[in-house]
């Protein structure tokens, strides 16, 4: 019988907030170089939400997201997943491209191809920390990327997880520049067998 | 006043005229409207999932196209409907992704489409209209004085069924 989110306890969890720590600095650290800026970042929160209340995460179910979405295969598989507010999105995109942050005209295609490439970056940096943690080797599918409302992008690894349980997992990072703050959300959900693997490679099972 | 109940993921409710049920933000995920033409008694649902055969845990009826529906009929009849009045609406079963990989992953809006309306068919209850598939996520409203389902979208406009 695979583990579903719900028998997870607190010493996953924290080995769990322990991966997206030291992802969400390798991503602090890769984000700070190719923007030239000083980065700051929270201690990402780990959060275990029912689906009733997987439209809440992001204020609101409607409210415009940039989902994007890599494929996970090799030791380990499933699926990585970043959700950015679209201000946060059009946020990170004008800092690449050397245009006033608070510009929130459309995306061009460079636009949507330099957010592809910032959810590359992301997803490696949690990758190599997941490497780093557990000696999976992954590879990672090219991203494919979304904007749509909150929740139709939430369904998609809700769908996921709800293949073995009730409730999705998340953690949440807050991201800063100067007095800006961005916050994303990223989801690992592991194909159905991989939760085992997961954890015995962190060492939480046998 | 109308009174809007708001449903969730994998959640169901039936409400009598004048309610007006709504639910957010589908994307892969199905919307199945029921409406008593006669009583003016709406039923909606929000399912994530084709099938309670499929996933390992079944406990929640209103994740799963089969069940969602009869619990909902269930439901509906509490309050005063004849299954003989039900008939059906569906919005949603989009594709948020267009990954090139078959995986499961991309076609489960299409499956949740093809389970809700053959549970509806072995019911026999009629399907009057659906707004499915596509690559967007829609908000749907559901209202009980004429059944109408209106559904709203970023970028592709509003539109009723």
């Amino acid at each position: 019988m695979p583990i579903s989110i719900e028998d997870l306890n607190n010493v996953h969890i924290d080995v769990l907030r322990e991966i997206g720590s030291i992802g969400a600095g390798n991503a602090v650290t890769a984000l700070a170089k190719m923007l030239n800026r000083r980065i700051g970042m929270n201690v990402p929160r780990v959060e275990i939400l029912g689906f009733k209340n997987v439209n809440e995460i992001l204020g609101g179910a409607e409210i415009p997201v940039v989902g994007i979405l890599l494929k996970v295969t090799g030791d380990f598989s499933g699926d990585m997943m970043f959700i950015l507010e679209l201000k946060a999105a059009h946020f990170l995109v004008n800092m690449l491209m050397k245009r006033p942050v608070d510009d929130l005209s459309d995306f061009s295609e460079m636009d949507i191809s330099a957010l592809k490439e910032i959810g590359n970056i992301l997803a490696g940096s949690y990758q190599s920390a997941l490497a780093t943690l557990t000696s999976l080797n992954t590879l990672l599918s090219v991203p494919d990327m979304a904007i749509d409302m909150a929740g139709a992008i939430l369904s998609v690894p809700a769908i996921e997880f709800g293949k073995n349980g009730d409730a999705v997992l998340y953690l949440e990072t807050e991201f800063s520049e100067g007095s800006t703050s961005v916050v994303g959300d990223f989801f690992l959900i592991p194909d159905l067998g991989s939760y085992d693997i997961l954890l015995k490679a962190l060492g939480v099972i046998n | 006043m109308d009174k809007i109940i708001k449903i969730g993921m994998a959640d169901l409710q039936a409400a009598k005229y004048p309610g007006t049920i709504t639910t957010l933000g589908l994307g892969s995920c199905l919307g199945i409207a029921l409406y008593d033409t006669a009583k003016k008694i709406i039923g909606l649902a929000h399912i994530m999932l084709p099938s309670s055969f499929q996933a390992k845990s079944g406990q929640n009826l209103a994740k799963f196209a089969d069940t969602a529906i009869v619990k909902l009929v269930e439901e509906m009849t509490a309050l005063g409907a004849c299954k003989e009045n039900i008939t059906a609406k569906l919005a949603g079963g989009a594709q948020m992704f267009t990954f090139s990989a078959s995986s499961d992953m991309i076609k489960i809006g299409l499956k949740n489409v093809a389970a809700a309306k053959e549970k509806l068919k072995e019911l026999c209850i009629p399907l009057i209209s659906e707004d499915t598939g596509g690559s967007y996520g829609r908000t749907i409203e559901l209202y009980s004085d004429d059944g109408r389902l209106v559904i709203k979208t970023i970028g592709h406009g509003i539109k009723q069924i």
